[in-house]
């Protein structure tokens, strides 16, 4: 197969979304009340797999145990406590309009679908906005500790791309609290013996019976052994797959393996150039480097960033008089300056890096300094601001950015793109759901601060939950057990794959060739992207999968813990991934949002959509491994959200 | 730098582990430690060996999934931080290293330097939340809660569950963790209905688990990486009377 022809383009035949007639304010409402219900009686017969424990998973879960359903949640850690929602620190947006400043269902909606640049579902988006506030009601009666004002009201803050203050927040630990809102919630359906927590476990396929979803199969990640579970419907919650690109702020075991599994049994594929960059991150301070700490984007409010005038300069920050310093957003965006948006902020930075300008040990950072806002406001008022951010700074990196400029570089946050789901959250592959970030269905092209989490939480707690009841009542499905010979099928097949990972017995790591799958990925498929590159990435891409099945070096034993091999099938799974990344981003020929072509941008170097081609989702179907996968699309229809050009000058 | 690691290898629970010397090369003051354990770990991979066991996940301090004893103190010597957040300058060139487990009869081992910390989640199944299900809760700001209550409840709230408090302990008890979280509802209006109930039933659940007693030495509060506070368990053992007084109501 060649590499580099452009897939065709299909009709979308087979991507029905399913939305439900009427005014956008009331489809869900209607949706709901046409939806078949099971009788509480009978929910215990029905089992449902939920994949994941974080926002989207455990709130689902947790919500279907209380409805009676039997449910089997699995997660990778020790505890479903630890998923990844849990580091989530800015908060969750919704719109109660407490701040009387204006705030509405259909405001969130608007900004949702601007900031996602035109490329999400309307109806998706509006259903979210509705549930926002019910969010809020929910974590606050279980009990999660928000930020009050003195007279014991919830506190908001203001976040990107809003005129409003609708972001709730637990200090800088929101996601964290609002994970243990639904961890306990999931624990006390554990208690009532509704749910089973399976953890420490790794699903490495889906199997599929007469063309539904049926069952998983999993490696138990203490005993190697590999376990089958059936039940009448499964949904996946386990997140994006940022960690594709080796460094992320994702959490080190976080994995696209479940979801490209799914995609691997028809699951499509939607939008995976859609990929968010956060541009003020702790860089990178050599090889070893595991993951990439965020800090708040608020920090630029006050920072200055700048490079040396000269390439290469090695002289410290304080030896650069201020006619050496190149304060270059400030230079090229005269009105927003240090504040222009994520992806133009990211741009920037990589800019000045890649032309020899960076900073620090490795030339890969950009100074954010805050010397003039100390001199105007004093030492206090940043400390007040930022002081927990500058902290962790001189932690990780043992500068005190009181004294130095911090140092900055982008890092991929969060994936906008994911498994394609229809309004009720099932994918291609019928009795298959996908929820959280994991799907693809509610930022468009760039995901919102503070959006993640209602989005997790709106899916788990009211969606899915329904949708699923409605899924059930209405579909006959034969009893299946994991005697069935598609569990055999499916099961040799994942033994028959780590028995290949264990043979190779080759000379490379699996994190060294995932290290270099990830700068090829940033270099290539990063945050700005053109046709030459793109084009060679889908060359090297498979030379290095290729290399990785000839020399990787995974060692036994398999019934073990074995966390070597747990990593190389993860790693093995991006090299598969990460071409259709690269398609993708070769066959959106527009830039939108977290999509940068560089072929494809205003003379202000802002994205310049092309709504005429490309205002529609992509959706990619798996046509085996030796063939192109096939491109589909959902048009996407504004009826409510006029697309508008984003301009931030 | 170069530091020579004493690392504590077991092949399963069945079987007796033991210190194994490792030496750590080219170590850079800007890794953490668990990026330096990753560093050892690629060498013995590389060499056919299998790598040393551990847990960690987030990276960032806050999942609370890593937990070694670094010469001895759960999560090494520096204040308020997890073993992910502990950074490498804080050691010096040619340094002797010891790293161990948790340890704790409640925590029994799986491999190397990873154990079941699963009677945590245990203690919350019984009692560790808020009864109530999706749907139906009362609008958010029906309830005003006093700023400093929230503030403190948030304080204890923000308890990872890692266990150091456990692993610092000499009777390996639970107290801080079961206090943080009885405080967090003992403090807000949401957790008063089934206040007496809770606490109760994970403090028998601590029990049945085979933590120990809390004899007020502060282990706990000096390792806990968030902090939390021993005034923590001091308000556990007050719903707890209060709780006993009340006949469990």
């Amino acid at each position: 197969m060649s590499p580099v022809t452009a897939a065709p383009q299909a009709s979308s035949t087979k991507l029905d979304a399913r939305v439900p007639d009427g005014p956008l304010s009331e489809k869900w409402d209607r949706h709901k009340f046409e939806m078949k219900l099971v009788s509480p009686a009978n929910r215990r017969k029905f089992t449902v797999i939920v994949v994941g424990t974080g926002l989207a998973g455990g709130a689902a879960a947790a919500s279907l145990g209380e409805l009676g359903y039997n449910v089997l949640d699995f997660c990778i850690q020790d505890s479903p406590r630890r998923a990844h929602s849990i580091a989530a620190q800015g908060g969750i947006n919704a719109a109660k309009n407490y701040q009387n400043d204006g705030d509405s269902v259909q405001r969130l909606f608007y900004d949702t679908i601007k900031g996602g640049d035109y490329r999400a579902r309307e109806a998706n988006v509006f259903r979210l906005a509705q549930l926002s506030a019910n969010i809020i009601d929910q974590c606050v009666a279980q009990g999660v500790p928000f930020a009050r004002e003195y007279g014991g009201l919830l506190d908001n803050r203001s976040f990107g791309g809003a005129q409003v203050s609708r972001t709730f927040y637990a200090r800088g630990q929101t996601g964290q609290q609002l994970l243990l809102g639904a961890y306990q919630a999931l624990m006390r359906q554990v208690h009532a013996g509704t749910v089973t927590v399976l953890a420490r476990r790794e699903v490495l396929d889906i199997v599929l019976v007469d063309g539904r979803a049926r069952g998983v199969i999993v490696r138990n990640l203490l005993t190697g052994e590999i376990e089958r579970y059936a039940a009448h419907a499964v949904m996946l919650a386990t997140g994006g797959y940022g960690n594709a690109y080796f460094l992320s702020t994702n959490a080190v075991n976080s994995n696209a393996t479940a979801i490209w599994r799914a995609y691997k049994r028809g699951a499509f594929f939607a939008n995976p150039c859609y990929t968010q960059i956060h541009p003020t991150c702790i860089p990178v301070s050599g090889e070893h480097q595991s993951k990439l700490t965020l800090m708040s984007e608020s920090l630029r409010n006050d920072g200055r960033v700048w490079v040396p005038k000269q390439p290469g300069d090695r002289r410290s920050p304080g030896q650069i008089p201020e006619g050496e310093r190149d304060y270059y957003l400030e230079r090229r965006y005269p009105a927003f300056g240090n504040l222009v948006p994520r992806d133009v902020a990211s741009r920037a930075s990589k800019k000045v890096c890649d032309d020899g300008y960076g900073v620090g040990d490795t030339g890969l950072s950009v100074y954010l300094d805050f010397s003039d806002a100390i001199e105007r406001l004093g030492e206090d008022v940043i400390r007040e601001r930022y002081g927990n951010l500058f902290q962790m700074y001189e932690k990780i990196t043992d500068e005190n950015p009181y004294k130095v400029p911090m140092r900055i570089y982008p890092a991929i946050h969060y994936t906008m793109g994911g498994l394609w789901v229809d309004y009720d959250l099932m994918s291609t592959v019928p009795g298959l759901f996908v929820a959280g970030e994991a799907n693809f269905s509610d930022h468009g092209a760039n995901r919102l601060g503070a959006s993640a989490l209602m989005q997790g939480l709106a899916d788990g707690y009211f969606v899915a939950p329904a949708t699923i009841a409605g899924y059930l009542a209405s579909t006959p499905l034969a009893k299946v057990g994991t005697a069935h010979p598609a569990f055999d099928d499916a099961s040799h097949g994942v033994q028959s794959r780590i028995a290949r990972l264990l043979a190779i017995k080759g000379r490379r790591t699996p994190r060294e060739i995932h290290r270099e799958l990830g700068k090829l990925l940033w270099d290539k498929v990063g945050m700005a992207r053109n046709e030459a590159g793109l084009r060679d990435a889908l060359v090297h891409i498979p030379h290095l999968r290729e290399e990785f099945w000839q020399d990787v070096s995974v060692p036994g034993p398999e019934r073990d813990i074995n966390q070597a091999l747990e990593y190389a099938g993860r790693v093995a799974d991006y090299l598969e991934f990460a071409e259709l990344l690269a398609r993708d981003a070769l066959e959106r020929r527009e830039s939108c949002g977290g999509h940068f072509r560089e072929e494809y941008q205003t003379p202000e170097n802002e994205a310049l959509r092309d709504d005429a081609q490309f205002a529609h989702v992509a959706a990619w179907e798996y046509a085996g491994d030796h063939a192109h996968p096939v491109r589909h699309v959902e048009p996407l229809e504004f009826e409510y959200a006029q697309p508008a050009q984003r301009s931030y000058k | 730098m170069k530091l020579n690691l004493l690392i504590w290898r077991q092949p399963n629970r069945e079987r007796a582990g033991r210190m194994v010397p490792y030496v750590a090369e080219d170590v850079s003051p800007d890794m953490s430690f668990l990026e330096m354990l990753d560093v050892v770990n690629e060498k013995l991979i590389k060499a056919g060996e299998a790598p040393i066991a551990f847990d960690s996940d987030c990276r960032e301090g806050i999942c609370g999934m890593c937990s070694l004893v670094i010469n001895g103190i759960p999560h090494g010597h520096e204040r308020a931080t997890t073993v992910c957040q502990l950074h490498m300058r804080h050691f010096t060139d040619g340094q002797t290293i010891t790293v161990e487990p948790w340890r704790a009869r409640a925590f029994p081992p799986h491999k190397d330097l990873m154990v079941d910390r699963s009677a945590l989640d245990r203690i919350i199944a019984v009692g560790g939340y808020v009864s109530i299900n999706a749907g139906g809760a009362p609008e958010a700001n029906s309830t005003p809660i006093p700023r400093d209550i929230a503030e403190a409840a948030m304080d204890a709230a923000a308890c990872i569950g890692c266990g150091a408090c456990v692993a610092a302990c000499k009777n390996a008890s639970a107290a801080l963790f079961v206090g943080a979280k009885v405080s967090h509802f003992a403090l807000l209006p949401q957790g008063h209905p089934e206040r007496a109930r809770r606490v109760a039933a994970m403090v028998a659940q601590m029990d049945a688990e085979g933590f120990g007693n809390c004899s007020n030495e502060g282990e706990c509060e000096a390792v806990c990486p968030k902090e939390i506070s021993m005034a923590s368990i001091a308000r556990l053992r007050r719903e707890y009377i209060r709780a006993i007084w009340r006949g469990g109501k």
